[in-house]
């Protein structure tokens, strides 16, 4: 593609319409697993995941839609495992929660809060041992920053020099309460830059932006300058878990979200592409439609997989050599 | 006191008891992440808020660990702190202060203080909850010397054993289960109260014991149905507090059926069920007419994908197989039988 920000307009638009089609299927309860959706979040796992590239190691939340399909883009087998089939990437047993594609340095999701952060040192330590060269990259949300093993692996990896590059997506709440009533301090960046940790923050829902802010701090972590801290606020357009929306029970205020509704990221990238890249209206017309058929043809084609043998239940508890 | 009685559920009976409780006792107070928001965890918390303010009940950040270390030292400080979890899964964050600290601190303290603290927390199952949304561990924390543990089946028994939790001097560890929230039972209207350490008999019967903790109760009751169409009579016997346990309610039972089979809900390996199993082969081994057997979740993580997920489980259906081999009954054909399934109230997360 010759346009640099169609690509990123691509892998947005096709986390969002991925969501969009689980909204409209959900209903007909075949996606038997818990949904927390990234839909509003997007331009985070996005614009990180794409400065980050292929050879970058990913670790997520259960709030793993976003990060899983900018990172692998794998989206026949990411239906094949929400609607619980026998060839999904860990054959349904995962589910939402706990996405995982190692073939494509997806490491995997979690239903804990904060419980991958300490896992991306390790991960880490390991790439810097073999000389891979590759960052990990950890993304959680402004909840997880309040447990210790945020603050204990912050210390660690700036201690230990770690090319790990944490994400912090911040939108605002942990389930229904805001940050301000559960934070005793005011900014989160300026206490992780007190560590030997460099730290950016962006609050402009901008894919290109973050994936530019992205390429800075990455070059940071190459040049062995330790581990980089992103703080990138954002919106979630849904309730906490599930499908619908849930304003009306009134915790979050309105007008906030009317304000990210304007800059929502597709929205945002969509008109650059035109009005300051030149790409054609019908150029992003095509791209559209051929995310919006691969992601058909993938939910039709992992609709005719089985559900796994009951006896699959036993298997993959421990290592099985193939 | 009024102990008039009429219909409500597991959920209402929680909050019921913790309203009286609280408006007597001005020390209580409860806290926990998300407990005051809209959706007051599952509604077990509801009014609280409203009725007694922003300093009894209250949210707190994502930190479990710490936060238990603060229900300890409120406690040391004469407060009676009731500490609530969502899931099970996350008390595991706080196990230091739970077991290295809670558990033991009165023992260092030569048992002199009161520690007046009660962790509730829920268990989830179903609709791909998957592995971090569904333990039940209350073999971790029976295991651990220093800590009650209680698994409420009934309504009557949610609000009488949280009314004796709230009241007991020491750690309580109280364990919910997030299907029980629907039942719905009598439950008297005034304060009431369950003594910790009393087991209760769900179903009397002669020819077979079923010792069952939380929701297994709900399967075995539902087996004993269908035995009972075969002219099979099992007693069900609800233990309802893990530690201290009412052996002897356990015991007397099956020396009179003379076979057990213990129902937990929780994984067999290493678990409760073991417990009971050897308190049971060393105390009636002579009365004993079958081994003692037991049910459980399958050795595996909990799966998400439903077929996988009633795999996991065992259920109605599952007990009255073992109980034919026990019996030596030839199996019978249940498969026009329903099995016990919460989609319709629970379509979708959790
Ligand atoms: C250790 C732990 N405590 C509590 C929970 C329940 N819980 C699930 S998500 C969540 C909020 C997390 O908020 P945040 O980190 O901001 O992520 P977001 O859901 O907003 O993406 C909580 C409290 C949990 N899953 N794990």
């Amino acid at each position: 593609m010759s346009y640099p920000g169609l690509e990123l307009y691509k892998k947005l638009y096709l986390a969002r319409r991925c969501e969009e089609y689980i909204v409209k299927y959900y209903p007909q309860n075949d996606m038997k697993t818990p949904m927390h959706m990234s839909m509003g979040q997007e331009a985070v796992a996005v614009g990180v995941c794409h400065a980050v590239g292929s050879t970058g190691l990913v670790l997520a939340t259960y709030r793993s839609h976003a990060a899983f399909l900018a990172h692998t883009q794998n989206v026949p087998l990411f239906f094949s495992e929400l609607y619980g089939r026998v060839n999904g990437l860990a054959n349904g047993k995962s589910g939402s929660m706990h996405l995982a594609d190692p073939d494509h340095g997806h490491w995997g999701s979690s239903g804990i809060v904060a419980s991958t952060i300490p896992i991306a040192l390790g991960l880490a330590f390991a790439q810097k041992r073999k000389n891979t060269g590759a960052t990990t990259v950890v993304f959680f949300g402004d909840g997880a920053i309040d447990e210790g093993s945020f603050w204990e692996s912050i210390n660690v990896a700036a201690l230990m020099k770690l090319p790990v590059l944490f994400v912090c997506e911040d939108n605002g709440y942990a389930v229904h309460t805001p940050s301000k009533k559960r934070h005793g301090y005011d900014s989160i960046v300026d206490i992780v830059g007190q560590f030997r940790c460099a730290t950016f923050s962006d609050d402009s829902n901008d894919v290109e932006s973050i994936c530019n802010m992205t390429q800075q701090a990455l070059s940071i972590i190459q040049a062995g300058g330790g581990p980089v801290f992103l703080h990138i606020k954002c919106y979630r357009y849904l309730e906490h878990v599930g499908i619908n929306d849930d304003m009306k029970d009134a915790y979050r205020p309105v007008e906030i979200q009317e304000a990210w509704l304007k800059k929502d990221c597709l929205v945002l990238q969509r008109l650059r592409l035109i009005n300051e890249q030149g790409v054609e209206e019908i150029v992003i017309q095509q791209l559209e439609e051929q995310v919006e058929t691969s992601i058909h043809h993938s939910i039709v084609a992992a609709k005719q997989y089985s559900s796994p043998d009951p006896s699959q239940l036993f298997h993959g508890v421990f290592y099985e050599e193939n | 006191m009024g102990f008039s009685m009429r219909k409500i559920d597991y959920c209402q009976a929680l909050n019921e008891a913790l309203h009286q409780e609280m408006a007597k006792n001005p020390d209580i107070f409860v806290f926990g992440i998300g407990v005051p928001d809209h959706k007051s965890v599952f509604g077990s918390t509801r009014g609280l808020l409203e009725t007694f303010g922003p300093d009894r009940c209250f949210d707190t950040p994502l930190c479990e660990d710490s936060m238990t270390g603060f229900a300890l030292g409120a406690a040391l400080g004469g407060m009676r702190p009731v500490h609530i979890h969502i899931r099970v899964d996350f008390l595991l964050l706080a196990m230091n202060q739970i077991v290295n600290m809670i558990a033991s601190y009165n023992y260092s303290l030569g048992g002199k203080v009161k520690l007046p603290i009660v962790i509730r927390t829920i268990i989830g199952r179903g609709w791909g909850q998957g592995m971090h949304h569904s333990k039940s561990l209350q073999s971790y924390f029976a295991h651990i010397p220093g800590l009650k543990v209680v698994m409420p089946t009934t309504p009557r028994d949610a609000k009488g054993l949280l009314t004796a939790a709230l009241r007991d001097n020491n750690p309580v560890i109280f364990i919910e289960h997030r299907w029980l929230y629907w039942a719905e039972n009598d439950v008297p209207e005034g304060e009431f109260l369950i003594p910790l350490g009393q087991g209760n008999i769900l179903r009397e019967g002669t020819d077979l014991t079923i010792v069952a903790t939380s929701w297994m109760n709900v399967e075995a009751l539902r087996a004993a149905d269908l035995l009972a169409k075969q002219g099979v009579y099992v007693e069900v016997v609800d233990p309802r507090t893990i530690a201290p346990l009412d052996e002897a309610l356990i015991l007397r039972s099956v020396e009179k059926t003379g076979h057990c089979l213990v129902a937990d809900n929780d994984w067999v390996e290493c678990g409760f069920s073991a417990e009971v199993a050897a308190r049971v082969a060393e105390k009636c081994f002579g009365r004993l007419k079958s081994p003692v057997r037991r049910l459980g979740f399958a050795h595996t993580p909990c799966p998400t994908v439903r077929c996988l997920e009633d795999e996991f489980y065992p259920n109605a259906k599952r007990i009255v197989a073992v109980i034919h081999e026990m019996l030596g009954l030839p199996p019978i054909d249940l498969s026009g039988e329903f099995s016990y399934s919460h989609e319709s109230r629970f379509k979708g997360p959790f």
